[in-house]
C-alpha cells in the first residue's frame, strides 16, 4: 500500500511574507505525481509547458515538470497531507 | 583571467538540472568548490589525519603544521597583523555571536547602546537582541534609503557616548550595496565606540584590508568563497582578543586545569586565538578555506570583483529589457557587487525561482535572511536573487535572462 513517504521528499515553508509551501516530490516518481495528480485536479491553466495552475478541493496550487509544487492557503501539515493523500494515494 | 579554465576546475559545473546546463547563481548563498579544494580535503583525510596540538606523533605534528599554516595564510589575506588576530569558527553567524556573547555579555549593560543597519543579515541582529534580553542594553537601527544605500547621516548622528559597539555589514546579500565602512569605522572610533564588520559578502568578493579598515572585529564564511561549509574566520585586534573571555569551554582554549582538594579546579586560559577555539576544530575545514585563499589568489582579487562588476553590469543592462521586472537597489554600479535582488510584475519570487529551476538556474528566493529590509525599506513581501561569481560568465546571464523573459510572458 503507498504511502505519502513514497512520493514527497520533503516539504518547505516559504521565506518570505507569503506563507506558502512547497512540496518536492522524489524526482524518480515525479512522472508518476503529475500524471495522477492530473488526473484528479482541475487544470486551469498549463504555462509555457512547465508549469500547471491546478485546483483541488477549493486549493489552488502549482505544479511544476520538475517534480516540484507550491500550495497557497494551505493552514498546516495535515491539511496538505491530507489534500496530497486525496491526489496521490 | 581564463574563466573557460577556471570551469574546468569545478566539477559540478558539467552537471545538468531537469537536462539544462546547470546555471548557479546562488552564490551569495554558498559558492561551489573547484577540485583543488575537494582533492586538498581528501588529501588530508588520507594522508595526514590526527588531532591537532599537545601530541608528540607524526600525524598530529602534520595536521599542527597544516592547521596553523592555513591560519597564516588567511591571516595574510585579510593582512592582519599577525596570525594569532585570525580565530577559526563555523562561519560568519557563529563569529558575530562569538563577539556578542564573549565582548558583549562582558562589556554591556543596561544604558549601553549597540548601533546596526536596517540592512543587516539576521546574524547580524538577532544574536544583538538575544545579549540585550539577558543585560538590559538597548540597540538602535541606522536607516537605509529607499535604493539600498546606507543612510550615512542617520547612522552617523545615532552614535553617543552610550554607544559602545556598530555593527554593519560590508557588503548588503540582498542589493549587493557596497558600505563605506572604513568611513564608519573611523566615526565609530571617534565616538569612542568599537565596530564589527560583517564580511559574509565582501571577503569573497573585493579586497579587504583589515589593517586599512581599522574594524576591531571582521567575520566571514569559507563556503561563501569556494571553501567548505562549517569554517569561517572572526577576526579581532589581539589587544581586544586578550581582554575577552572565552566564548565555549573546553580542551584546547585552556592552558592548565589545577586541582586542589577544598579549592576545586583553578583554570589557566589559552592565549587567542586557541583561546576561542573549545574542542577539536574543523582542522579539514580550515585546511580547505587556506586552499580556497590560495585559489583565490591566484586567480587575483582584482580579476574577481573586475569580472564581478562586469557580470553585474551585463546582467543590470540585460534585464533592462525585460518589462515586468524591478531590480531592487541602487542603479550606480560603482556601488554595488555582484548581487541582483528583483521582482516580477505578478508573480512569487518562488514562482520565479521554481521556474529557474526548472530551466537549470539556481536562483535564491525569499527575505535572504534579511527580513528588516525587505519589510522597512524595499517593502517587499520577498524577492528573487541572482548573485554570480569567478565561474560565470555573460552566456549564463543571458540565457537567465531569455529565461526572465519567458517568465514575464506567463
Amino acid at each position: 500500500m503507498p504511502t505519502l513517504e513514497d512520493y514527497v521528499a520533503r516539504v518547505e515553508g516559504t521565506c518570505g511574507a507569503e506563507k506558502d509551501v512547497i512540496v518536492f516530490f522524489k524526482y524518480e516518481k515525479k512522472d508518476e505525481v503529475i500524471a495522477n495528480i492530473l488526473k484528479k485536479a482541475t487544470v486551469n491553466n498549463k504555462i509555457a509547458g512547465i508549469i500547471f495552475e491546478l485546483a483541488f478541493e477549493g486549493f489552488s496550487f502549482r505544479l511544476y515538470t520538475s517534480g516540484k509544487a507550491i500550495f497557497r492557503g494551505v493552514k498546516n501539515r495535515d491539511e496538505l497531507n491530507r489534500v496530497l493523500a486525496a491526489m496521490l494515494l | 583571467m581564463d574563466i573557460q579554465a577556471i570551469r574546468q576546475d569545478f566539477p559540478i559545473l558539467k552537471r545538468k538540472i531537469n537536462n539544462y546546463p546547470l546555471i548557479y547563481f546562488d552564490n551569495a548563498a554558498t559558492t561551489q568548490k573547484p577540485r583543488q579544494i575537494i582533492e586538498a580535503e581528501a588529501n588530508f583525510y588520507e594522508n595526514h589525519n590526527g588531532n591537532i596540538h599537545r601530541a608528540v606523533h607524526t600525524l598530529s605534528l602534520e595536521a599542527t603544521d597544516l592547521y596553523e599554516k592555513s591560519r597564516e595564510k588567511i591571516s595574510k589575506f585579510i593582512n592582519a597583523k599577525e596570525p594569532s588576530e585570525v580565530v577559526f569558527v563555523r562561519g560568519t553567524t557563529e563569529a558575530i555571536n562569538l563577539v556578542a556573547y564573549s565582548w558583549g555579555l562582558s562589556n554591556l549593560c543596561k544604558g549601553d547602546e549597540v548601533l546596526v543597519s536596517l540592512m543587516e543579515h539576521h546574524s547580524n541582529i538577532v544574536p544583538w537582541e538575544i545579549t540585550a534580553k539577558l543585560r538590559g542594553f538597548t540597540i538602535k537601527y541606522a536607516n537605509v534609503k529607499a535604493d539600498g544605500t546606507l543612510d550615512y547621516e542617520d547612522f552617523e548622528g545615532k552614535f553617543s557616548k552610550k554607544t559602545k559597539i556598530a555593527c554593519l555589514s560590508h557588503v548588503s546579500n540582498v542589493t549587493g550595496v557596497i558600505n563605506d565602512v572604513k568611513r564608519v569605522t573611523k566615526a565609530a572610533h571617534d565616538n569612542g565606540s568599537l565596530m564589527l564588520v560583517d564580511g559574509a559578502q565582501s571577503v569573497p568578493h573585493l579586497i579587504v584590508d583589515v589593517q586599512d579598515l581599522d574594524a576591531d572585529f571582521l567575520a566571514f564564511s569559507g563556503h561563501k568563497m569556494l571553501g567548505p561549509t562549517g569554517i569561517g574566520v572572526f577576526y579581532g585586534k589581539k589587544a581586544l582578543l586578550e581582554g575577552m573571555p572565552p566564548f565555549q569551554g573546553g580542551g584546547e582554549m585552556i592552558k592548565e586545569v589545577e586541582f586542589s582538594e577544598g579549592r576545586g579546579c583553578s583554570i589557566t586560559l589559552n592565549d587567542p586565538p586557541w583561546k576561542f577555539e573549545a574542542g577539536t576544530p574543523n582542522i579539514c575545514g580550515a585546511i580547505g578555506l587556506s586552499e580556497a585563499v590560495k585559489y583565490l589568489q591566484a586567480v587575483g582579487m582584482n580579476n574577481v570583483q573586475s569580472h564581478e562588476k562586469e557580470l553585474t553590469r551585463h546582467a543590470f543592462e540585460r534585464m533592462h529589457e525585460c518589462n515586468k521586472i524591478t531590480i531592487h537597489g541602487t542603479s550606480d554600479l560603482s556601488k554595488r557587487c555582484g548581487i541582483i535582488s528583483f521582482s516580477v510584475e505578478g508573480l512569487s519570487s518562488h514562482d520565479v525561482a521554481l521556474i529557474c529551476d526548472n530551466y537549470g538556474i539556481m536562483i535564491r528566493s525569499g527575505y535572504h535572511c534579511a527580513q528588516p529590509l525587505h519589510q522597512e525599506v524595499l517593502k517587499l513581501h520577498s524577492s528573487a536573487r541572482a548573485s554570480f561569481y569567478i565561474y560565470n560568465t555573460p552566456e549564463e546571464v543571458d540565457r537567465f535572462v531569455e529565461v526572465l523573459k519567458e517568465i514575464e510572458q506567463l
